[in-house]
């Protein structure tokens, strides 16, 4: 080896993905960097097809192309009809719109619909090392797997229709480096709404995050994936994790994944994504698992949350004019007091789905709590899988058992009452315990309140009918 | 695209700090298929009662409000999803620009796409033009996207950062995509070099 050349510059695998997937930097203009999956939905996709038509071009890479319908999709009995029509139509219209471009999709009626990002992990489209974008903000979920993935709004999914590109600018790279172990009754969504309680939900922008340490390594691909998903809600571009043998031990024979010579081709490729030693990040934080609670939302954005046992905060005990009347506002339209924890709370609806968390896992933690126990009369609890293949397999494990013997309601995949589309919604003035991403005023339905927080937690809530940590629940039934 | 031209307009304030597309546009009027009215419903929890009766004291709806090109908005504007019926219902209303002290990624991006300008100025100036519009509701910025300049109120004025390339294509009044086509022979050479680890249209 020749030892007169420099050594080549640490890089985070941030950095990494980035330069494997650049077409041509210009002068003037955003690098233009190359789309390897583009997942399509019925809500953000049609204005985009019909600029294809109007301006007569085609799908340029229909086979780097999915489909799903998830968003406006109703969750109950698939064999009745759509009763909103106008939901009905957009879905109509994308069941044309993918066939007319070639692109292949899951419809209403397939056996493998679901959540876009929970089915693109569960056929093996997405992979570390991609370039994976979608016209949904959460898709960074797919970063569990190593690859930079991030929301795009309808034009850029017109772009990527149209020539598999995207011009982007670099992004800062931010190291979350989560070290410790989770105590019980604490998971991955406590780590992220933790994370996202200290730096507020602005305190990503401009970032692509990448979550390391000993706590991350630890967990699941599911668990990666709930924390990568709410990256967003902390302002951040993207957020990923470096693959390892976790990663390709959930992804070796799913459906779409390399098979033989060309799988030992990618891992190759694959090992050398990782962050090299010595790369520097632009900014970094520290969390230490060992000190984490269930945490909790409060207020009306995802940065609002405390631990479960903390008490409400203050607006009064606030100096900055802005960020007391932000928190004032918040706790008038959620109508609670302060100075005092959650615990006890009463809540009106308990929501177990999402992008966030809704894959078999969670529903597993979920069913552990209330196997056994029965639903707070006052209560009702919706458990909406992320896709018809988790459906098929938590029944085959017996849970919809556990959670309809429990009085829950057992429902047909799809993105449901994390965004209120489909009829599934809170009434105003109604309080939900909710496993989904955001809290914003009227999200789960117009005058709704929203508490975020774990699939075990939202469990605990349903049996007792107030917000209630599940620490006092566990190893009990 | 519209051409962006320079303009002077009253603004509309609106002092919250990350206002989300939620706020912006309600998740139930994206079952649309088209672009078409989001306007109507523009910020519609915080504009109308339950039984879509305008409320007097919201800004949009009075007088001083529905006059402005111009909203100026608390930190953080526009955080939350990736949807570009946000912008698309800003413009449609009337709104040209948006000023704040932040913007989220997505949303920046999605407003350059449509002829609204996201403009970022420091925190003193922000403070001064919410002072400025509440001792005078009539009082107007200019907007002026060839110098990134806004003039306040009390004749001042600040450049702001704007993306060299959707600036361009502001002024110009053309969009991306016509720039990204004239790159195919790059993209075609950057095919002809992947090896793909995936085809959606395998039988599987």
């Amino acid at each position: 080896m020749s030892t007169d050349q420099p050594a080549p510059k640490p890089r985070t695998i941030i950095e990494k993905v980035w330069d494997r997937h650049i077409v041509a930097e210009r002068k003037g203009a955003p690098t233009l960097i190359y789309i390897d999956l583009h997942l399509v939905h019925e809500v953000t996709s049609p204005q985009a097809f019909s600029g294809l038509r109007e301006r007569g071009l085609k799908v340029r890479r229909p086979d780097l192309t999915f489909g799903t319908t998830d968003h406006s999709i109703p969750t109950h009995d698939r064999n009745l009809p759509i009763i909103d029509k106008v939901a009905e139509a957009q879905i109509t219209q994308f069941e044309k719109n993918c066939p007319d471009f070639g692109i292949p999709f899951y419809g209403p009626q397939s056996k493998k619909q679901g959540i876009v990002h929970v089915i693109g992990p569960e056929q093996g489209l997405t992979q570390p090392g991609m370039t994976v974008v979608c016209g949904d903000s959460h898709t960074a979920t797919h970063g569990a797997f190593g690859a930079l993935a991030f929301g795009i709004g309808t034009s850029q999914v017109e772009h990527v229709l149209a020539t598999q590109c995207l011009l982007q600018s670099r992004s800062k790279t931010y190291q979350v480096r989560v070290d410790g172990t989770l105590k019980p009754g604490v998971g991955a969504k406590d780590i992220v709404l933790n994370l996202i309680s200290r730096i507020g939900i602005g305190g990503g922008t401009g970032c692509v995050f990448e979550y390391s340490g000993s706590a991350i390594r630890s967990l699941s691909m599911e668990e990666r994936m709930t924390i990568c998903n709410m990256s967003i809600e902390a302002g951040a571009r993207a957020g990923l994790i470096a693959p390892d043998d976790t990663t390709y031990e959930y992804l070796a024979n799913r459906p779409f994944a390399p098979k033989g010579e060309a799988w030992d081709r990618a891992l190759a490729s694959w090992r050398q994504l990782p962050t090299d030693d010595g790369a520097v990040f632009d900014k970094e934080i520290f969390i230490d698992a060992n000190t984490l609670e269930p945490m909790i939302t409060f207020g009306t954005n995802p940065g609002m949350g405390i631990p479960i046992t903390a008490a409400v905060p203050d607006p009064n005990a606030i100096k900055d004019p802005v960020e007391r009347e932000t928190l004032g506002k918040a706790l008038r339209y959620m109508d609670l007091p302060s100075g005092i924890p959650l615990l006890g709370h009463p809540v009106n609806v308990v929501f177990i789905g999402s992008c966030t968390n809704s894959r078999i896992s969670d529903l597993r933690a979920a069913a552990g709590i209330l196997k056994g126990r029965k639903v707070n009369p006052n209560v009702r609890v919706m458990v909406v899988p992320g896709s018809q293949l988790i459906k098929e397999q938590a029944q085959a494990e017996g849970l919809d058992r556990v959670f309809r013997d429990a009085g829950a309601d057992w429902r047909e995949a799809g993105c449901s009452m994390c965004i209120a589309m489909n009829g599934d919604q809170l009434q105003p003035g109604e309080y939900s315990v909710s496993t989904s991403n955001r809290n914003f005023e009227g999200r789960q339905g117009k005058g709704g309140r929203t508490f975020l927080a774990s699939p075990l937690t939202a469990a605990a809530t349903a049996i007792t009918g107030v917000v209630t940590d599940v620490r006092t629940m566990l190893g009990k039934n | 695209m519209e051409k962006f031209t320079k303009f002077s307009s009253r603004l509309a304030p609106l002092p919250i700090d990350n206002i989300d597309t939620d706020q912006i546009i309600p998740a139930r009027f994206l079952k649309t298929i088209s672009k078409a009215g989001l306007g109507d419903n523009l910020f519609s929890d915080w504009r109308y009662t339950g039984d879509g009766t305008p409320k007097p004291e919201f800004i949009l709806n009075r007088p001083e409000g529905r006059a402005a090109r111009v909203l100026l908005a608390g930190d953080n504007f526009g955080c939350g999803s990736s949807r570009e019926h946000a912008p698309w219902a800003l413009f449609q209303y009337g709104f040209r620009a948006v000023i704040s002290t932040s913007f989220a990624d997505i949303f920046r991006g999605n407003a350059l796409k449509n002829s609204l300008v996201p403009i970022v100025v420091p925190e003193d100036k922000h403070k001064a033009l919410f002072a400025a519009v509440e001792a005078d509701p009539a009082a107007e910025v200019t907007v002026d996207l060839e110098t990134q300049t806004l003039t306040l109120p009390d004749g001042s004025s600040v450049t702001f950062p704007i993306d060299e390339f959707a600036r361009y294509c502001m002024i110009q009044g053309v969009d991306e995509l016509g720039y990204i086509l004239q790159l195919e022979p790059e993209i075609a050479a950057f095919e002809s070099k992947r090896t793909l680890t995936i085809n959606t249209l395998a039988e599987v």
